[in-house]
């Protein structure tokens, strides 16, 4: 039997990389699971995914920054399924550069997705989330994905670090606040490495369009050097620590962050 | 319950009460061959009969006594592939300004000196394994975070120990082993030793309340919720995860509960 037997999911940015990931293991641990992301609900992805998943997976066209998207998803949920145990805010973009060349206009979009869509996404889902939790061991669990840049400075990076750090307290305040409540919601918050994913593969290839290698394979290969473990982390890797905190195992972790970065911040 | 573990083999030092016990069962139950120590041989000898595993009676502060206590486990099941650091006390424990030497030096002995013994050999044994595989989990607490005033030994060495798995970690890296090192930070655990403590107090139901008091999830930990944990940490669902501290508290570090 799956350790996620019977309860409901949402995976936001869920088509591709960890968002994929992790929900195609939560499918497999018995989840239901709605994934959301940008693309139109008829796109060849979407199409691809949904089949590869089966039947315990459905798609919902979103846009994590808008008010009214996560209305639909709220709406959604609780007409189709009755319930929402698991919140994974998993949607983000990068921004990098000289933190005087960033435009007000970049950094706002940044700060939307990978704050504001966390913000709405946890508002929109507790009320839901605070019923359904009740009703299964280890109540609901909200995970929020941020990063090792969450964590730790890194140069060029200011705005991704800044728009990570306000998911990493953003979870802490929640985490406290339903606790103290005694609402039926752990929050934490997951901190991947360097993980191969397109984010990390468009990300490299604006560093060798800017001159800072020749060629991707050149960042792999230091950003490996640089991973006490040598390797980059593979989205499925990222999968099996998502299930802890989605599960009974977690039921007294809460307000937490879980690092999985080969040991890159150990250092 | 799911067979995780099969095939691996495991040892817990410290694990014949408490969190370590609980994570002999966990461990078993998820097919590990699990070894484990302590002090206590009649309690030892009955878990092990309960869980197929086998006991040894041994200190962890014992330098001696290691390379035998690995012998043991190879010559049971042949390798290791999961250690649980785990033994661990605040016995004795007291005030900066009123802790004996003797007292610091036990402590250190066992909390932090142990701990490093029961790592140095786990590595040494693990990178026997083909491909040098293993997974290495620390039992600190959520005081290497946040010190007490009146433990400072216990909060010193659970924060080294923070150190010891994040070097640990980084060394195996450099050399290329697939051993991984993690730290657990557990907040207070409703073990028999809490149990006796708040039994031992006038007014146990207030000691009961304080405690709970303490997570904002309005409770102690089960030693299975510590023991799911490690678990976690000794599959290979874990296996990008290395040097990292991982906090098991009910948000009793992740803030101020406010007014």
């Amino acid at each position: 039997m799956g350790k996620l037997e019977g309860r409901v999911a949402l995976v936001t940015g869920g088509l591709r990389g960890i968002g994929l990931a992790i929900a195609t293991r939560f499918v497999a641990e018995g989840a239901q699971v709605l994934i959301a992301d940008l693309d139109a609900a008829g796109s060849e992805a979407v199409g691809e995914t949904v089949a590869a998943l089966g039947e315990r997976a459905a798609y919902i066209s979103a846009n994590v920054t808008d008010e009214a998207s996560w209305q639909g998803i709220a709406d959604h949920m609780r007409d189709t399924y009755g319930a929402a145990h698991i919140l994974v805010n998993n949607a983000g973009i990068d921004l990098t550069g000289p933190v005087e060349t960033l435009s007000l206009e970049a950094w706002r979009r940044i700060m939307a997705v990978n704050v504001d869509g966390v913000f709405l996404g946890t508002r929109a889902l507790v009320p839901l989330m605070a019923q359904s939790g009740a009703g299964v061991a280890g109540g609901a669990s909200i995970i929020n994905i941020s990063s090792i840049m969450g964590l730790v400075g890194y140069s060029e990076v200011s705005a991704y670090n800044a728009s990570k750090g306000a998911v990493r307290l953003f979870t802490k305040g929640i985490a406290i606040e339903f606790a103290t409540k005694r609402m039926p919601i752990r929050a934490n918050s997951l901190h991947p490495g360097f993980v191969k994913t397109p984010l990390l593969n468009a990300g490299f290839q604006r560093w060798v369009d800017k001159g800072f290698a020749q060629k991707p394979e050149d960042l792999v290969a230091a950003m490996e050097a640089a991973t006490p473990i040598r390797r980059l982390a593979e989205p499925s890797e990222l999968a099996g620590p998502a299930l802890f905190l989605a599960s009974a195992d977690a039921s007294y972790v809460t307000g937490a962050e879980l690092v999985v970065d080969g040991g890159w911040t150990a250092q | 319950m799911a067979s995780r573990l099969e095939g691996k083999v495991a040892l817990v030092t410290g694990g014949t009460s408490g969190i370590g016990a609980g994570t002999v069962r966990r461990l078993a139950a998820e097919g590990a061959k699990v070894v484990f120590t302590g002090s206590k041989a009649e309690i030892g000898e009955a878990l092990a009969a309960q869980v197929g595993g086998l006991f040894v009676s041994h200190r962890v502060e014992d330098a001696e006594a290691w390379p035998a206590l690995i012998d043991k486990v190879m010559e049971a099941y042949g390798r290791l592939d999961i250690a649980f650091a785990n033994a661990g006390t605040e016995q004795g424990d007291a005030s900066i300004e009123d802790v004996s030497i003797e007292a610091w030096s036990r402590l250190v002995g066992i909390n932090q000196t142990g701990v490093m013994l029961t790592v140095q050999h786990a590595i040494r044994a693990m990178a026997r394994n083909e491909g040098a595989t293993g997974s290495i989990i620390i039992n600190s607490s959520m005081n290497a975070a946040r010190p007490l005033g009146n433990y400072v030994t216990y909060s010193t060495t659970k924060a080294a120990v923070v150190a010891l798995a994040k070097s640990a970690a980084v060394y195996c890296g450099q050399k290329k082993y697939r051993i991984r090192v993690n730290a657990i930070l557990p907040g207070v655990v409703e073990t028999d030793l809490i149990r006796n403590i708040m039994e031992s107090m006038p007014d146990p139901a207030a000691v009961r309340a304080i405690y709970e008091g303490m997570a904002p999830l309005n409770r102690m930990a089960r030693v299975e919720e510590v023991a799911g944990l490690v678990a976690y940490l000794a599959s290979d669902e874990a296996a990008f995860v290395s040097g990292a501290e991982i906090t098991i508290d009910g948000a009793t570090t992740a803030g101020m509960m406010g007014v």
